[in-house]
C-alpha cells in the first residue's frame, strides 16, 4: 500500500504540466481561475488541443483510440489540469456517448462517430430527461416509430445541457409503448440539424443559459443511428449513468474551489480590522470543507484502485456523486458568506458576456451569488441525490 | 398581542418562587443542578408538597381540583420551578391518565381516582408499548377477556417508565381480536398490586433503571376499571398522546439546561488556558442552541395561546416534540463536549445512589456522558421523531 | 500509488478478524469487562504469540518491520469487536514512544519485553487544566541529584492499573504552556510516591487518576531529550490518533451492520421498518459516513510518517475530525433506528455508541482538531 508516485508517474506529471502550459490559452485559464462563464469556442479550443494530443478521451482504452492510462495517470492528469485552471472536459461525447458506442455500437458506428469525439470536432449533448420524466426516467414518452429505414421521432426532452451548442444528441426514445417501461426504450443518435428539431432556452436562477428544452416534431432519423438493439436502450443508459457518476464528483475542481475560498478569505476584511482568514470560525468552515474534499478524494482513489484491480465501478460510486455535489454547493455557499454585502450587486454583462464593465465590489464577488444559485443543480442533476440514495439503499444495503 | 408580564403575573411568579424555595429540599435541588438521578422519595416529597397547595395538577380546570390557571400562569409556573431546580412532575397521573379520567371516565371513576392524583397520593405509570408494538402502537396484543365482572389480562408491556415505583398502571389492551386494529382496543386501569403482575427492570445504556417490562399473567381486573366504552380505547389514547406531546418539549427544563451549560463553560478551561465560555467556537455553539430554544419557546407559546382561546392543540404540536427532543439532546451533547477528558470516568455510585464517593473530575462532569447517552431516548419515546414527521406530513401538510 | 493490501497484510487482517469473531462474542466481552483487570491475560499472550505486539516496529527494534498500516488493520478489527485488551496504551502509545525516542538501553529493557507480551504500559499526559493542549504541562520534574523528582497530578490514564511502566510528560523548564521544557519519563509503576485512583470508563475500559508525590527517577528514565519531549510526544499522539481512527472505523462498520440487520428484521405496520424511505436514506448516510471515515483513516495511515511534520499533523487532525463527525452520526443513527432497544444496555449497539462517543473525546475532540487543522492548512 503506497501513496507515493513512481519515477514514471512523476515524469508523466511533468509531461502533462508541460503540455498544459504550452497549449492552454491564457485567456481561457484566466476565465477558469476567476470562475467566469466560458463560451463554446473556449471549450472547443482546449478540447481540440487535447484531442490533437490524443488525451481528450483519456479514460478510453487504447483499442478505441484512448491513451490506455492507469488510474494513477488519470488521477494525475485530472488534478494537474484542474490545478492549472484548464476547463472541465464536457462529458457528453468523451465520457458518455463515446463509451456507449465503443461498448454497444457496431463497427460502422465506431468508425463514423468515435474519431470526431476523440478530436472534439463534434459537440454532443444528452437527451434523457423529459418534462414528465425526471427521477422516474423510465417513464419517458418521446416516441420513435419505425418507418422503412427511418425512425420518426416526436416528443420533447428537457434539462438538455448546452444543446444550443451541440451538433449531435443521443436520445432515449420509446420504440415500444406496449412493453414494460424499461423494455420499450431504445438509444438513438440524432443530428441536431435534422428538420423538425427546435431548441428553446431555459434561463436559470442566476440568469444564465446553459440548459434547454429540445422539441422533436416528426424528426426523421436513419435507422442505422440506433445503437445496439431496439428495446435495450435502458441497459445502455444505466451503463452510461454509472460512468457519469464517477466523474460527476468533480473532486479536482472542488480542490481548486477550496483554494479559491482561501484566497478570497485572505482578501476579505472580517469587520474587526483583520482579514476573514483570521476569523477562527470562518477558517474552521474552510478547514471542515477541505477535510470533506480529502475524504471524498480518498474514497474515489479507493474506488479507482479497486477498478484497477479488475473490478467495475460498483453502486458505491453513487455516493461520490452525493458528496461531490454537496461539497460543490458548500464551496459556493461559503463564497457568498465570504463576500458579504458584495454578493448583492447583479452584473449580468460582466457575468455572461465578459464585458469590460468595472466590477462593483471585489472582482470575484459578482460571481459568488450566481454560482451559489446555479450550483444548487448539482444535487438534482445526474439523478437527484434522493434517487442516488434509493439506488445505494437497494443495490448496496439490500433494503 | 403582548409578551410583557402584568403586575399580577409578576406577583404570581414571586409566589411560585417563594413556594419552591420553601418546599424543595437542598438535596433534591443539588441533584437537579448536577444532573444526577432522583429516587422515588425525591419525586413524591415534591409532588405531595405541590399537591397540598393544589398545584400538582396545575393544568387542570378548577372543577376537578386544578387551579384553573391561564396559559401565562402555567408558563410562569413551569419556568420558575425549572429555574429553582425542581424535579419534573411525573406526568403519568396529572398530565396523562388524569385528563383521560375527567374527560372520558364516569362519575364513580372521577371520585375514586382524581383526588389521589391531585394530591400525588398514588403514582401512576403507562402501559402502552409492547415488544412488537412500538411505532405501530395499534398492533398491540395484550389481551383483556371479559369474565363476569372482571377482565382477565394477559400479555406484556415494555418501556414502562417508573413501573417499579408505581401504584397503578393505565393500559391499552385488546378486548376484541376480530375488529380492525384500532377498534378492538380498550383503556383499562390496573392496580399494580394485583396478583399476576411482574415488573422486570430494563437497564439503560448509562446503567440507569428507569424503565421496565411489565408482564401480565391472568391478572383479574374489575370491569369497573374500564374507562369509557369497550373498544374506544384508541380514541382516548390519541387524546392522551396529544397532551403528552405538548409537555414533552420540556422548554422550561431546557432553559435551565442551557443555563447549566453556561455554568459548566465558565468553570471549564479551553486549550489556551482561558475559560471555555470565552472560546469563540464554543460560545457560538451555546448561542446557536439558545436561539433554537427561543424559537421553540415562541412556538409553544403560540400553541398555548391557541388553546387559551379555546382551540385544541393541533397536529403542529408535533414539531414541539421533535425540536424539543433535539434541543434536549444537543444540551447534553454540548455538556459532554464541554467537560473534555473528564467525560470518560464512569461513576455509577454517584449517578444513581446517594454516595459519599468524591467525583473523579469536576462534579459537573460526572453525569455529562451518561446524560448525553441517555438523552438519545428523547427522539424515540412518546412517538419517535420519524413518526412525528409522518404525522405532520399527513395531518398538517396533507401529503 | 497502490491502495491494496500486501499478502502479509491480508494475513494479519484475517488473523485478527478471526480472533475477534471467535473470542469476542458480545457476551464474552461483557464478562471480560467485568473481570478483575478488565482484559484477559490469555488474550494478550495470544497477541504476543501471533506477533501482533511487534508487527508495527522495525526489525532493528525487535519488531517485524510493519508500520501504520499494520496497526490500522489490527485496530480496525479490534474496533469491530470492542476488544478491551490495552493495545492502544501499551503498543501504540508506550511502544510508539520507545520506538520514536527511546535509547538502545530503554528499547532493550522495555520495548523487547513488551513485544514479548511481558510488559504493559500506560501513558500519563492528561491534566485537569489542560483540556486537549498537550503542551499545557503543570506536572514538574525537578533535578534531584543525578535524576529527577516528579510531582503533580495526571488524569484519565488508561491501563495504569495494569501497567508496569508509566510514561509521564513533565515540565523540566519553561512556563506552564510552553512547548519547550517538556520531558518524557519512563517511570516504574511501582515507584514510591505514586498514588492511584482506579475507575472504569463509560465504555468499560479502565483508567486511573495518578498523583505523583516526589517520585524519584534516574536520568536514564528520560525518553528522548530533556526539555525537547513535546515534538516526540505530539508525534506519538498523532500516530495514536490514526490507530484510534482505525478502531472507530471498525466500530462504525459493526454498528452499521447491526443496524442494517435490525431494520431488515424489525417489523412495524406489517413491514420491515427498512422499507421506509426515511430510514433507508439515513442508513445510506451511515454507510457514506463510514466510508468517508475509512478513506480518511487510510489517508492518515499513509501520511503519518511523512518527514514534513505539517503533513503528519494535518493528516492526523483531518482524520480525527472525520471520525468524530462520522462516529457521532453512525452512533446516534444506530440508536435511533434501533428505537428503545438502542438505549438499553442489552444490545451491542449501545456499547459501540459509547465507545464511539469516548473516541470522539480521546486525544482531542472534533473542535480541537478542526481548529488545529485550520491553523495548519487554511491560515498557512
Amino acid at each position: 500500500m503506497d501513496l507515493a508516485f513512481t519515477k514514471e508517474d512523476i515524469a508523466f506529471r511533468d509531461e502533462v504540466r508541460d503540455f498544459v502550459a504550452k497549449n492552454l490559452p491564457k485567456d481561457i485559464a484566466d476565465k477558469v481561475a476567476g470562475g467566469k462563464h466560458l463560451e463554446r469556442d473556449d471549450y472547443m479550443r482546449w478540447q481540440q488541443a487535447l484531442g490533437r494530443q490524443g488525451w481528450l478521451v483519456y479514460t478510453w482504452p487504447k483499442k478505441h483510440g484512448g491513451p490506455g492510462w492507469t488510474i494513477t495517470q488519470r488521477y494525475i492528469f485530472e488534478n494537474t489540469c484542474a490545478e492549472m485552471n484548464a476547463p472541465s472536459i464536457i462529458p457528453f461525447g468523451s465520457k458518455m456517448v463515446g463509451p456507449v458506442i465503443y461498448t454497444f455500437g457496431n463497427d460502422e458506428q465506431k468508425q463514423r462517430f468515435l474519431p470526431d469525439i476523440r478530436e472534439s470536432s463534434v459537440w454532443w449533448c444528452q437527451g434523457y430527461s423529459e418534462p414528465g420524466s425526471g427521477s422516474d426516467l423510465a417513464s419517458l414518452r418521446t416516441k420513435a416509430v419505425r418507418e422503412g429505414d427511418h425512425y420518426i421521432v416526436n416528443g420533447s426532452k428537457t434539462w438538455n445541457t448546452m444543446g444550443h451548442w451541440a451538433d449531435w444528441i443521443f436520445c432515449l426514445v420509446r420504440t415500444n409503448p406496449e412493453a414494460k417501461q424499461q423494455e420499450g426504450i431504445s438509444f438513438l443518435l440524432i443530428d441536431m440539424k435534422t428538420p423538425g428539431i427546435t431548441v428553446k432556452p431555459i434561463i436559470m436562477a442566476d440568469g444564465g443559459h446553459e440548459v434547454n428544452e429540445v422539441f422533436f416534431d416528426n424528426v426523421r432519423v436513419p435507422a442505422e443511428n440506433l445503437v445496439g438493439k431496439e428495446g435495450e436502450g435502458w441497459t445502455y443508459a444505466k451503463f452510461l449513468l454509472a460512468n457519469e457518476r464517477l466523474g460527476i464528483a468533480a473532486i479536482p475542481q472542488s480542490k481548486r474551489g477550496v483554494e479559491g475560498l482561501k484566497q478570497m478569505a485572505k482578501s476579505e476584511r472580517d469587520g474587526a480590522g483583520k482579514t476573514l482568514i483570521d476569523d477562527a470560525s470562518f477558517r474552521e468552515k474552510i478547514a471542515d470543507l477541505e477535510i470533506q474534499v480529502t475524504a471524498l478524494e480518498y474514497t474515489e482513489l479507493r474506488a479507482l484502485s479497486a477498478m484497477a484491480a479488475g473490478g467495475a465501478p460498483g453502486p458505491e460510486v453513487s455516493f461520490l456523486k452525493i458528496r461531490g455535489s454537496e461539497i460543490q454547493q458548500r464551496i459556493t455557499e461559503l463564497a457568498v458568506e465570504a463576500v458579504g454585502y458584495y454578493a448583492m450587486p447583479y452584473q449580468p454583462a460582466l457575468l455572461w458576456h465578459g464585458a469590460n464593465e468595472e466590477p462593483i465590489g471585489p472582482d470575484y464577488a459578482h460571481l459568488a451569488a450566481p454560482r451559489y444559485f446555479n450550483v444548487r443543480k448539482t444535487s438534482i442533476y445526474g439523478g437527484s441525490n434522493e434517487i442516488q440514495k434509493n439506488v445505494i439503499s437497494k443495490m448496496v444495503l439490500g433494503l | 398581542m403582548d409578551l410583557a408580564l402584568s403586575a399580577e403575573d409578576r406577583a404570581f411568579a414571586d409566589e411560585v418562587r417563594a413556594f419552591a424555595r420553601a418546599n424543595l429540599s437542598p438535596a433534591t435541588i443539588a441533584k437537579t443542578r448536577s444532573g444526577r438521578h432522583y429516587d422515588r422519595d425525591d419525586h413524591l416529597a415534591w409532588q405531595r408538597a405541590l399537591g397540598k397547595r393544589g398545584w400538582h395538577v396545575y393544568t387542570w380546570p378548577k372543577k376537578y381540583g386544578g387551579p384553573g390557571w391561564s396559559v401565562t400562569q402555567r408558563f410562569l409556573f413551569e419556568n420558575v420551578l425549572a429555574e429553582e431546580g425542581a424535579p419534573r412532575i411525573l406526568p403519568f397521573g396529572p398530565k396523562m391518565v388524569g385528563p383521560v379520567i375527567y374527560t372520558f371516565g364516569n362519575e364513580e371513576q372521577k371520585r375514586r381516582f382524581l383526588p389521589d392524583i391531585v394530591t400525588s397520593n398514588i403514582l401512576w405509570c403507562q402501559g402502552y408499548s409492547e415488544p412488537g408494538s412500538g411505532s405501530d402502537l395499534a398492533s398491540l396484543r395484550t389481551r383483556a377477556v371479559r369474565d363476569g365482572d372482571h377482565y382477565v389480562v394477559n400479555g406484556q408491556k415494555t418501556w414502562t417508565s417508573a413501573a417499579h415505583w408505581a401504584d397503578w398502571i393505565f393500559c391499552l389492551v385488546r378486548t376484541d381480536t376480530d375488529a380492525k386494529p384500532q377498534e378492538g382496543i380498550s383503556f383499562l386501569l390496573i392496580d399494580m398490586k394485583s396478583p399476576g403482575i411482574t415488573v422486570k427492570p430494563i437497564i439503560m445504556l448509562d446503567g440507569a433503571h428507569h424503565v421496565n417490562d411489565v408482564f401480565f399473567d391472568n391478572v383479574r381486573v374489575p370491569a369497573v376499571n374500564l374507562i369509557g366504552k369497550e373498544g374506544e380505547g384508541w380514541t382516548y389514547a390519541k387524546f392522551l398522546l396529544a397532551n403528552e406531546r405538548l409537555g414533552i418539549a420540556e422548554v422550561a427544563a431546557s432553559k435551565r439546561g442551557v443555563q447549566g451549560l453556561r455554568d459548566i463553560a465558565r468553570a471549564e478551561l479551553a486549550d489556551d488556558g482561558g475559560k471555555l465560555i470565552d472560546d469563540m467556537g464554543f460560545r457560538e455553539k451555546i448561542a446557536d442552541l439558545d436561539l433554537q430554544l427561543s424559537a421553540l419557546e415562541m412556538s409553544e407559546l403560540r400553541a398555548l395561546s391557541t388553546m387559551q382561546l379555546g382551540g385544541a392543540p393541533g397536529p403542529e404540536v408535533s414539531i414541539l416534540k421533535i425540536r424539543g427532543s433535539e434541543i434536549q439532546q444537543r444540551i447534553a451533547e454540548l455538556a459532554c463536549e464541554a467537560v473534555g477528558n473528564y467525560a470518560m470516568p464512569y461513576q455509577p455510585e454517584l449517578l444513581f445512589r446517594d454516595s459519599n464517593e468524591s467525583p473523579i473530575g469536576p462534579a459537573h462532569a460526572v453525569p455529562a456522558a451518561a446524560r448525553y447517552l441517555n438523552m438519545r431516548k428523547t427522539s424515540i419515546y412518546g412517538g419517535t421523531n420519524e413518526i412525528q414527521k409522518n404525522v405532520i406530513s399527513k395531518m398538517v401538510l396533507g401529503l | 500509488m497502490d491502495l491494496s493490501y500486501s499478502d502479509e497484510q491480508k494475513q494479519i487482517k484475517e488473523g485478527v478478524e478471526r480472533f475477534v469473531r471467535e473470542q469476542y462474542a458480545f457476551d464474552t466481552r461483557r464478562k471480560i469487562a467485568g473481570s478483575e483487570k478488565g482484559w484477559l491475560p490469555e488474550n494478550w499472550a495470544k497477541f504476543a504469540e501471533l506477533g501482533w505486539l511487534g508487527m508495527s516496529f522495525s526489525e532493528a527494534d525487535g519488531g517485524f518491520g510493519g508500520g501504520a498500516i499494520e496497526t490500522m488493520i489490527a485496530m480496525e478489527a479490534f474496533g469491530s469487536g470492542l476488544v478491551l485488551e490495552p493495545y492502544l496504551p501499551t503498543v501504540v502509545m508506550g511502544g510508539g514512544l520507545l520506538a520514536a525516542g527511546g535509547s538502545a538501553a530503554q528499547k532493550e529493557a522495555l520495548l523487547a519485553p513488551m513485544i514479548a507480551g511481558e510488559k504493559q504500559f500506560a501513558v500519563a499526559y492528561v491534566e485537569k487544566q489542560a483540556r486537549f493542549n498537550l503542551a499545557d504541562v503543570a506536572v514538574v520534574a525537578k533535578k534531584d541529584g543525578a535524576g529527577y523528582a516528579i510531582s503533580g497530578h495526571k488524569g484519565v490514564v488508561y491501563n495504569a492499573a495494569s501497567a508496569d511502566t508509566i510514561f509521564v510528560t513533565a515540565r523540566t523548564s519553561g512556563g506552564q504552556r510552553d512547548e519547550k521544557g517538556i520531558t518524557v519519563f519512563a517511570v516504574d509503576a511501582k515507584s514510591a510516591g505514586i498514588t492511584r485512583r482506579d475507575y472504569p470508563t463509560q465504555d468499560a475500559l479502565r483508567a486511573s487518576e495518578l498523583t505523583f508525590d516526589n517520585v524519584k527517577v534516574g536520568a536514564d528514565s528520560v525518553v528522548g531529550k530533556v526539555d525537547d519531549g513535546h515534538a516526540l510526544f505530539e508525534g506519538v499522539i498523532d500516530r495514536s490518533i490514526v490507530a484510534l481512527c482505525a478502531e472507530a472505523v471498525g466500530c462504525m462498520d459493526a454498528i452499521n451492520k447491526a443496524t442494517l440487520e435490525y431494520i431488515k428484521t424489525r417489523k412495524q405496520f406489517g413491514v420491515p421498518i427498512g422499507k421506509f424511505q426515511v430510514l433507508q436514506h439515513r442508513m445510506v448516510d451511515c454507510f457514506t459516513n463510514a466510508q468517508e471515515a475509512r478513506s480518511m483513516t487510510l489517508m492518515a495511515a499513509l501520511k503519518i510518517d511523512d518527514a514534513d511534520a505539517t503533513v503528519r499533523k494535518k493528516a492526523a487532525s483531518g482524520a480525527k475530525v472525520q471520525i468524530g463527525k462520522s462516529g457521532k452520526f453512525c452512533g446516534q443513527s444506530a440508536v435511533q433506528m434501533h428505537g428503545g432497544m438502542g438505549v438499553t444496555d442489552e444490545l451491542s449497539v449501545s456499547h459501540y455508541f459509547k465507545r464511539l462517543t469516548m473516541i470522539e473525546t480521546l486525544f482531542g475532540n472534533q473542535q480541537h482538531h478542526l481548529s488545529r487543522y485550520a491553523n495548519l492548512s487554511v491560515a498557512a
